[in-house]
């Protein structure tokens, strides 16, 4: 058996694709199937150089159709399988991805945000919000962990593949490009020295015995007949998912019990408002942070308490209110004033999250 | 002598009889392969993939794992488990529009890396389940809904060639042929030899089988047979284009 890619621990000073790569490594995947596209290519490149060593396979797709729908094979035929992409190739991993949530199918899609719409720019955006969280033609019945820093990075690509396997939903992990590229001190470690175990990976097909014979044969469909069909299948997804939602649902907060204005934000952008939530504290302005890591399910429960006391929010993204309007659905019926500061597709600095909290404090 | 054969051991008698509307050659492609994977007896061994149109009626055909994809997917999620699991005998059926339209990448892709996986694509020179549109397959002067007045190659193209292709583009140890529901015995020796060739790790094998839509055709049994062995054989050639094996022989 070929030896455990992580032996202990060790800190690492590495860019957050090649973070990816060996968290994949360590949470036991067996295989990658892959589209070069910018920001996540290094993915790709540190998997491939690293896996013969291990065992692990990789297939080059023709494009993110075809490298999200053989990731769908891949955990049919019982393997832990993923995938990475950005952009416009997020937009076609949308397709494979409705497949996966209509036949529940626990694919894991590491997604390394870029400037949008369209090819836009290779570089960095939190544009890619609405469609990670609510792609294709359905409910959204997927699991969207946002990392903020390359510990996340490492620590949710495992447990994204234990919560796809354990809920059968199709799980991503929403990074950007600034954390692709970038280089930080990350631990990496073997997920069993602490305590993580693997939820263990099950075929859908090609089981042993003689199917019809020894066993049901196993009939996968995502085409019903009927409404009704249709409707009885989703009555049954949509409670399993809402079971499941308080379960999966993770935020990170401080300073909000008593603050008047709360900071919400998410992935690397969270990084620049705890600094300046920090400093203005400091300063003496009553102000939380709050960062929701799940962003399908949205911590609701989470949010609604803060919103019980806070009177005013301010949500910053580098976007158009992507996230600010998962927040309104979350909150809706909440009296705080939502107030903002989006720069789709640029970075957010903490020196520009206190100014606009003292432009809004006066 | 003319015996009606059994039904194959490996069909789901409970979907019986099937979904196809009446003279439909899905059944008898569908019954070729059954009497293939009785034969080779790999029942247990088979993941059957069947996309999206008139194939996916077929999505509890077999006493087989099946898994019913998206348009033009098959070969993708087939080729996925097959590269995660080498056990698998995978075969993926679709119909012209999901191999050599919205499938075509796929299609492509899979024969030029010589995925071991079996791809079967059934011409009936249209889209039978949208309700009979145009698709690559369809005849020249061909009336279809998307082409009330018949198909001008001029404004769009001819019909695709699609075993032509796959063996043009496919390396050595590929298996391509096309096949018919006018001749079950022989589609059925295809069928086996590109199952086999998958078993034998050679490469991608690739079958086409002519078939046939009395529905969107709108043709009585004279007028469909007539249809596929007059119209449909002018154009595409029933026989094996590419054998392992025998690459040199074809280059003479």
């Amino acid at each position: 058996m070929p030896e455990k890619p992580i032996q202990g621990e060790k800190k690492v000073f590495v860019t957050g694709n090649e973070v990816v790569a060996w968290a994949a490594l360590a949470a036991e995947a067996e295989i990658m199937y892959g589209y070069p596209i910018t920001p996540q290519n290094e993915i790709m490149h540190y998997w491939t150089r690293t896996i013969p060593k291990f065992g692990r396979r990789f297939l080059q797709t023709e494009d993110e159709l075809s490298a999200g729908f053989t990731t769908v094979g891949g955990v049919l035929a019982g393997r832990r399988a993923f995938t990475a992409t950005a952009g416009p190739g997020n937009i076609l991993m949308q397709e494979p991805l409705s497949m996966a949530e209509a036949m529940r199918v626990p694919i894991v899609a590491v997604v390394e945000q870029r400037g949008g719409p369209s090819t836009a720019t290779v570089i960095y955006s939190q544009q890619e919000v609405t469609l990670t969280t609510l792609g294709g033609n359905g409910e959204g019945l997927r699991v969207v962990y946002s990392t903020a820093t390359h510990q996340d990075l490492f620590d949710y690509t495992i447990k994204a593949f234990n919560t796809a396997w354990k809920y059968r939903f199709p799980t991503f992990v929403l990074a950007d490009g600034y954390q692709a590229k970038m280089r930080e001190s990350v631990v990496f470690y073997d997920p069993a020295e602490r305590g993580i175990k693997m939820v263990p990976t099950e075929a859908y097909v090609g089981r042993p015995g003689m199917p019809g014979v020894d066993r049901p044969p196993m009939h996968m469909r995502n085409t019903y007949n009927m409404e009704e069909e249709l409707y009885e299948v989703l009555q049954e997804y949509l409670a399993d998912y809402a079971k499941a939602a308080p379960e999966i649902e993770e935020h990170e907060a401080f300073d909000t019990a008593d603050a008047d204005l709360v900071v919400i934000s998410h992935g690397v952008v969270s990084r620049a408002c705890k600094m300046a939530v920090q400093e203005l504290r400091q300063q003496g302005y009553k102000v939380g942070y709050f960062r929701p890591i799940t962003l399908r399910p949205m911590p609701e429960k989470a949010l609604r308490e803060v919103a019980a006391t806070a009177k005013q929010f301010l949500v910053v993204e580098s976007a158009q209110g992507q996230l600010a309007r998962l927040l309104k659905e979350a909150m809706y019926g909440g009296t705080a004033e939502m107030l903002t500061l989006f720069k789709p597709g640029v970075g957010v600095t903490s020196e520009e999250v206190v100014a606009r909290v003292k432009e809004i404090k006066g | 002598m003319t015996v009606q054969s059994a039904m194959p051991k490996c069909w789901n008698e409970e979907t019986k009889p099937h979904k196809f509307c009446p003279g439909c050659g899905h059944g008898l492609v569908l019954k070729a392969l059954g009497q293939a994977i009785d034969e080779l007896g790999i029942q247990d061994k088979v993941v059957f993939g069947c996309d999206i149109g008139c194939s996916l009626l077929s999505w509890d055909f077999f006493n087989v794992d099946t898994i019913q994809t998206h348009h033009g997917r098959t070969n993708p999620v087939i080729t996925g488990m097959k590269r995660a699991n080498a056990d698998i005998i995978g075969v993926a059926y679709m119909g012209d529009g999901g191999g050599y339209a919205i499938g075509s990448q796929h299609l492509v892709s899979a024969a030029t890396r010589n995925e071991r996986i079996t791809s079967i694509v059934v011409n009936n020179t249209q889209y039978g389940m949208t309700g009979g549109q145009m698709a690559p397959t369809t005849m020249p002067g061909q009336k279809t809904e998307t082409t009330p007045y018949g198909r001008d190659p001029e404004t769009t193209g001819s019909p695709t060639q699609g075993p032509e292709m796959v063996a043009a583009i496919a390396p050595e140890g590929a298996y391509v042929a096309r096949g018919s529901v006018a001749n079950v015995r022989q589609l059925k020796g295809y069928i086996k030899k590109a199952l086999e060739n998958q078993m034998a790790g050679n490469g991608f094998s690739f079958v086409e089988a002519l078939s046939l839509c009395p529905t969107n055709w709108r043709t009585n049994a004279k007028d469909t047979w007539k249809f596929l062995e007059e119209d449909m054989y002018k154009y595409f050639k029933v026989g094996e284009l590419k054998v392992p094996g025998s690459q040199e022989k074809e280059g003479q």
